[in-house]
């Protein structure tokens, strides 16, 4: 990577393999990135693209079996997570790195107060007694904005509502003060009002703790708002990485401009018809032996069917995995 | 805009969902959710409305109570100048092919034991004496419409992904030529290369078999592009409706102006110069709304009069009607 400073977490030629009864799954493909303390990293694709199980391996999050990390090598702060042992990679989860998923109902417990969930982590991870951590709780809930906060501990996450769940989420995962958030589609449950409360909320934090997020989501509008860098993921590989006002001024793998001109636009002219992209997603039972987008590809050619494309540069910060370069490179 | 003369299919009005809420042993009513709170609105023939909303707002309760698929509190719901509302039994049965439905999720709302040429077949069965030619070449008609290929009809839906199982549901919608459609989110299940797709077929079937289509949405993007009119819904009342164009470049209400400005926008440079209105809180009960203007707990520009008495619904011109006190002032 060709920026300045020295990536907290740098992932290289990644793969999962999922073994199942009917074969394998290849679901990500040699996947390559880094973030850099302090920066924002959008990761976009599709269902099925890889996004999310590439964040979960990262963590040794999958199952193994069905799941198995097959290659690849993972670097936190320059130490290897792939030969961690188990009580390294506890601490690492949940510690240094954070985690938000997409659905705050099904990822907090229930049965336990939001005070319980949040004083967890802070007695396991950082040793605090439990009177330091009940006091460290409600900073955290007072933090991501949460009213009355010290009062809310003691209340159990059906009595909160969705945006407000995210909310508590996003304060058990900046808990430890994580030197990396992940966070998984964190708005995609949520409405619209309540996701531009959410996003501003990140923006506030980012700005206040410094902290480098990885954020996963399907919605390119999500990435323009609050990302730096953007990773396009399609098929369990990435196919373009850009800064993001590089990406969305010259996008240059098919896929990319596609699902860019796909948008409809709340302003601006309105189309008569919508681009789509035709065909379906591909099927990832094998390793990638040509593009995986050829078959829905507009600039398809020979080589696109019989060859994988490799990464390439094409300009500074800004590469693409595809044969065909749009007439306005540059 | 429209012809001159448009003719109503659908006229709703001081349609009123309320649902009874019941605790205790004795299972005494101990208040009620006005999901749908005296709502009033016309359908043209063979235009798209759009009704937007956030979750929990009554939109999909409105359109249910509009299909009878619920039986109203109050209020009256004609299609082609019929009431339906006091209508049961069997001759609400006669009246069912006309107006149809498509869900929100293509998983859940097939049928997972029947072949997709039965489920597409099953209305036929239901409501047509058809010899088994007939029945077969109707199914094949519809699977053509619908862009299936023929030789799936003895598929299971599970051999299908989002997108087509989403067709799977509108040929069955088609199956009995109704005029009047109401599509429940039919695309917030799909990713966004595949919305287009449904998208653009929903468009090339209204305007093959002229139908007029109830489009029910939170994603005002895609509202805006196939939407003819739009209704803007906020806890069980609709706040704002007017012509496409008219809503999108000029909206009344206060909360249809937050609403439009927290969408994010898919363009970096935009994004940055956009003054985002972030609405404060959540969206109230509908079991306990507040006095007043539904919307006063949350609106910037609220005023005293807000919070005791309820504003009209008044028309402000060429077709653009809106609930505010604020837009009496001028």
């Amino acid at each position: 990577m060709p920026d300045g400073a020295e990536p907290i977490l740098d992932v290289s030629d990644l793969k999962t393999i999922f073994r199942t009864r009917d074969g394998e799954v290849h679901a990500v493909n040699n996947v390559s990135f880094s973030v850099a303390p302090g920066e924002l990293v959008g990761v976009v694709g599709e269902s099925g693209s890889g996004k999310s199980v590439t964040m979960m391996s990262l963590m040794g999050l999958l199952p193994s079996p069905p799941a198995e990390i097959v290659g690849g090598d993972i670097r936190f702060d320059n130490e290897d997570v792939r030969k961690m042992n188990p009580t390294r990679l506890r601490a690492l989860r949940g510690g240094d790195i954070g985690f938000i998923f997409q659905d705050p109902m099904t990822s907090l417990n229930p049965v336990f107060t939001v005070g319980y969930q949040l004083i967890e982590p802070l007695r396991i991870h950082l040793g605090l007694s439990k009177k330091q951590a009940r006091i460290r709780a409600a900073e955290l809930l007072a933090l991501v904005g949460i009213p009355d906060a010290s009062k809310r501990l003691s209340d159990y996450p059906h009595q909160f509502s969705g945006g407000m769940r995210q909310r508590v989420m996003i304060a058990i995962a900046l808990a430890c003060d994580p030197k990396v958030l992940i966070a998984d589609e964190p708005t995609t449950a949520l409405d619209v009002t309540i996701q531009a409360q959410i996003l501003e909320l990140i923006k506030g934090l980012r700005q206040k703790l410094g902290m480098a997020i990885i954020w996963i989501t399907h919605d390119l509008g999500v990435v323009a708002e609050i990302a730096d860098r953007v990773l396009v993921m399609y098929g369990g590989q990435v196919v373009e990485h850009a800064l993001v006002k590089d990406l969305f001024a010259r996008p240059q793998h098919p896929y990319t401009r596609a699902l860019l001109e796909t948008l409809p636009r709340v302003d601006g002219a309105r189309e008569e018809r919508l681009r789509s992209i035709e065909g379906q997603p591909p099927n990832l039972s094998a390793h990638p032996s040509s593009c995986p987008f050829a078959p829905r590809c507009g600039h398809v050619h020979d080589r696109c069917r019989s060859e994988n494309p490799a990464r390439r540069m094409v300009s500074a910060g800004h590469d693409v995995a595809c044969f065909w370069s749009p007439p306005n490179a540059g | 805009m429209l012809d001159e003369a448009p003719k109503i299919l659908v006229s709703v009005r001081g349609l009123k969902m309320h649902f009874a809420i019941h605790k205790g042993l004795l299972r005494r009513q101990v208040g009620t959710v006005k999901a749908v709170d005296d709502v009033s609105f016309d359908i043209y023939e063979g235009e798209t409305l759009g009704l937007v909303g956030e979750s929990g707002c009554g939109k999909s309760t409105a359109g249910r109570s509009i299909l009878r698929l619920y039986d109203p509190t109050d209020g009256v719901v004609e299609l082609e100048g019929q009431d339906i509302v006091p209508v049961t039994g069997e001759r609400l049965r006669d009246l069912r092919p006309a107006m149809q439905m498509i869900f929100q999720d293509p998983q859940a709302c097939l049928n997972p034991r029947m072949t997709v040429g039965s489920i597409i077949a099953e209305p036929l069965d239901e409501h047509l004496k058809l010899s088994r030619t007939e029945r077969r070449n109707r199914v094949n008609e519809l699977m053509d419409a619908v862009g299936l290929n023929r030789d799936f009809a003895n598929r299971y839906p599970h051999e299908f992904s989002g997108g087509q199982r989403q067709r799977i549901g509108i040929a069955r919608a088609l199956a009995l030529n109704p005029k009047f459609i109401v599509c429940d989110e039919p695309i917030a299940a799909l990713d966004v290369s595949i919305q287009a797709q449904v998208v653009n077929l929903l468009e090339d079937l209204q305007r093959k078999f002229g139908l007029t289509y109830l489009f029910i949405s939170h994603d005002l993007s895609m509202v805006r592009h196939l939407a003819t009119r739009v209704a803007v819904m906020y806890l069980g009342k609709i706040v704002e409706l007017a012509p496409r164009d008219a809503l999108y470049s000029a909206p009344m209400h206060p909360y249809t102006q937050a609403l439009l400005s927290a969408v994010p926008d898919p363009d970096p440079n935009a994004a940055e110069r956009k003054e985002r209105i972030i609405l404060e809180g959540d969206v109230p009960s509908p079991a306990n709304p507040p006095e007043g203007c539904n919307f006063c707990t949350r609106c910037a520009q609220v005023m005293d009069i807000c919070r005791k008495i309820e504003p009209e619904w008044r028309d402000h011109g060429n077709g653009h009607y809106a609930a505010c006190h604020r837009l009496g002032e001028a």
